[in-house]
């Protein structure tokens, strides 16, 4: 029997279950442990389901929220599942790297004043997870159109479309640089946050659906949108080779040893497992003390990575407060539990060497919050005469990236902002007839989901492109 | 994969191999690279392309056993298989025309200045290729070299082949008494070699290119692990390189990061090497 809304309103939030921050701070395995059965139905009972669901807006995707919560509630993981997939290629990934909070789950009417919203990402977790060990839940491709499209790196935004166009009946090449298929989910989000078979799992719904993948193409050398297009026979591109360029600071003595970007160390790390050496063949400087700068996703998977590799003392440097932090408060909260040492309203001045020319310290000064800048958020300035310094002997730099140029620099007719990133219309075709882009390479640096989402609308797009009226013959 | 179809050691420790890469073949230009793993659980790193044929689809690479994982590479053999190469990468070289240039490659280094030779001639180059090693048996590609460059000049520490001295010493003798003056010098090697020849230049104002050879991961502008420092910028050896202006790059900070990983370095060649002791021993 249907619960009503106010017996709805009584259940409370279910809390994710998590390894102890003592324990997991030592090692690679996954933080959250997920929902079981009948904690996930108890959660989804708590879902009001809203005629209209402002949660649905709230997510890049669009997926039917409440839907698959309903089904949920009611014990058809099935059609849960068949929900979820409609929408969202890859859900066991978004379940894991989402900002719901900023999403799907602030929307949510249950979450109005002093309530708690629906755990909507931890609900999609668990559907996903469920999926995952269910061989039936691939949809069979539909009858082929003939026309065929090539993806441009296998991220997020990449792996999106592959699904999207693979379902509408179009053949799928994606091409990736690396030689693992994934691109940031890969060498960036760290194991404990986002397991590699995680990834493999929805990489292999992909290729059941017909999604081909090649690696070690870097498209813009080894092969070029143009050839792509002239040469091997597609109809249409999507570019999302992502963000390339780590920015470092440029203050004094990032040339030492032990100065790492974030992505470097990450990619070591990840891409290249350097925590197994030498078991593993890429190393990677293992410190006692490590200090990492920035405050974003990107940050906090860098400092909780450097604790695990077995810094006693893992220091993050950020030099706005703790409200202005762009992570997710998941991970914030997470890093916590482990033991990071937070260092706020602080800025680094120069990193300090030892005889030997390897990093002994950062120089860093306090900063005070004034008038807010273009950002909308207040400018932090430093204080005078605050200097301090904390010893270490790492320091990872996560500020950001700059546009990726390989691809671009040997396609002269699309079109870029001053960034370098690729300029898009709405429906993500760049300047040249197409060519469609998105994730990162038209955003610059921004979320996994922001990338799904780019990555759904321009293979709606590129299906109109190659169905529509000024529409290029089919190939076969 | 990537399948070798042809390896064979050019000196004590280097081995020219020609692998089927016919994407990479296609676009590769002199000055260029790959980035290339072994295996499953190996490194990313990059190697010079020394030369191509895009009709038969195959790169060659020079390899000289340094640490594991060209010891690796190097006890592949013929029909054997590599993970993963890809490339081309970095820029190709900016090739000077109607001039003389001078090539100058140090030990395994003239594997890269070996493909620029072909290239500068039919610019119409005087060109001139001076190449060391420790000993005669450290000199390769010399035959090679003869075919494109109008002289070769060997050169070994011991005087055992050739000009005795390094490659600096005989440029200097070239730059004292050549007929014809220098244009251009290439030059690839060891670090402190590179250095020597662009303090040697320097004041004689020549213009001096040296390709770098920084730790890289993916090799595609993402990690920047490969930074150097040329001219008070922060340059990405993978995108903006391998080639640089010499009179404007912080050897020194090359130097010192180039050293990052020397103890993971011999322990992973100490484990490599007492794994096939091991093997042999079994056999």
């Amino acid at each position: 029997m249907a619960l009503t809304p106010k017996e709805r309103m009584q259940i409370t939030r279910q809390p994710m279950r998590e390894r102890d921050g003592a324990a997991r701070s030592q090692d690679f395995s996954e933080v959250n442990e997920g929902f079981t059965a009948e904690v996930a139905r108890l959660e989804a009972e708590r879902c009001l389901r809203c005629k209209d669901a402002k949660c649905i807006a709230g997510c890049p995707v669009g997926i039917d929220i409440p839907a698959f919560v309903a089904h949920v509630a009611d014990g058809d993981l099935h059609a849960a599942a068949d929900v979820l997939l409609r929408d969202n290629a890859l859900p066991g990934i978004t379940g894991r790297v989402c900002p719901q909070e900023e999403q799907c789950e602030q929307r949510c009417i249950r979450g109005k004043g002093a309530g708690c919203s629906v755990a909507v990402g931890h609900l999609e977790r668990f559907v996903a997870d469920w999926a995952r060990t269910q061989s039936d839940a691939v949809a069979p491709p539909r009858e082929p159109t003939g026309f065929r499209v090539a993806v441009v790196g296998s991220g997020p935004a990449g792996l999106t479309a592959a699904g999207e166009l693979a379902r509408r009946g179009h053949g799928v090449t994606v091409y990736e640089a690396l030689h693992a298929v994934g691109g940031v989910l890969r060498y960036g989000i760290p194991n404990f946050r986002l397991p590699n078979e995680i990834i493999e799992a929805e990489v292999e719904r992909l290729t059941a659906a017909g999604v081909e993948i090649v690696t070690n193409v870097v498209v813009g050398t080894t092969l070029t949108v143009d050839e792509l297009m002239q040469e091997e026979g597609f109809d249409a591109v999507f570019i999302a080779n992502g963000a390339g360029l780590p920015v470092f600071m440029g203050i004094p003595g990032e040339d030492l040893i032990g100065v790492y970007s974030a992505n470097e160390f990450l990619t070591r790390v990840n891409l290249m497992e350097a925590y197994r050496f030498p078991d593993a063949d890429t190393p990677v400087v293992a410190a006692k003390r490590a200090v990492v700068i920035g405050g974003g996703n990107t940050a906090m998977d860098s400092v909780r990575t450097a604790r695990r590799l077995g810094a006693t003392e893992a220091t993050l440097v950020y030099r706005r407060s703790r409200a202005e932090m762009p992570a997710r408060k998941e991970e914030v909260h997470h890093a916590e539990q482990e033991g990071i040492n937070f260092r706020l309203l602080c800025s680094p001045v120069q990193i300090l060497a030892n005889e030997a020319g390897w990093v002994r310290g950062i120089e860093c000064v306090e900063m005070e919050l004034g008038e807010p800048d273009a950002s909308g958020r207040r400018r932090p300035m430093p204080v005078k005469g605050s200097e301090f310094v904390i010893e270490c002997e790492v320091v990872i730099e996560a500020i950001g990236t700059r546009a990726n140029p390989l691809l671009t620099q040997t396609t002269p007719d699309i079109v870029l902002n001053e960034r370098g990133n690729i300029i898009v219309d709405e429906d993500g075709m760049t300047s040249k007839r197409g060519v469609f882009a998105g994730g990162d390479i038209t955003r610059g640096a921004a979320t996994v989901i922001l990338a799904m989402g780019d990555g759904k609308k321009a293979a709606a797009a590129i299906d109109r492109y190659l169905t529509g009226v000024d529409a290029p013959a089919a190939t076969i | 994969m990537f399948t070798i179809i042809r390896a064979e050691w050019l000196s004590p420790g280097v081995k020219r191999m020609r692998l089927r890469a016919p994407l990479v073949a296609r676009h590769r230009q002199p000055g260029q690279f790959v980035i290339l793993r072994v295996q499953e659980t190996g490194e990313r790193i990059p190697l010079t392309v020394a030369d191509s044929d895009a009709d038969a689809g195959t790169i060659d690479l020079i390899v000289k056993v340094v640490g594991k994982t060209t010891a690796m590479l190097c006890a592949k053999a013929r029909g054997e298989a590599i993970a993963d190469v890809a490339g081309p990468l970095g820029r190709p070289t900016e090739l000077s025309s109607d001039g003389h240039a001078v090539l100058i490659g140090g030990g395994v280094g003239t594997a890269v200045i070996y493909p620029l030779a072909h290239a500068l001639r039919s610019l119409r180059n005087r060109v001139t290729a001076i190449i060391g090693g420790r000993t005669r048996e450290f000199i390769v590609l010399e035959e090679e070299l003869g075919a494109a460059a109008d002289e070769v000049l060997p050169c070994t520490d011991d005087g055992s082949y050739g000009f005795q001295g390094t490659v600096a010493d005989r440029l200097s003798n070239l730059i004292a008494c050549a007929e014809e003056p220098i244009d251009t010098v290439y030059a690839a090697g060891p670090v402190p070699m590179m250095r020597a020849i662009a303090d040697l230049t320097r004041p004689y104002a020549i213009r001096t290119i040296v390709s770098l050879n920084p730790i890289m991961v993916d090799g595609t502008g993402m990690c920047g692990g490969c930074r150097v420092n040329v001219g008070g910028e922060t340059k990405y050896a993978c995108v903006d390189g391998p080639e640089f202006d010499a009179h404007e790059v912080d050897f020194a900070a090359l130097a010192n990061r180039l050293t990052a990983y020397r103890v993971q370095e011999q322990l992973a060649r100490e484990r490599y090497d007492s794994k096939c002791a091991l093997e042999v021993s079994r056999h």
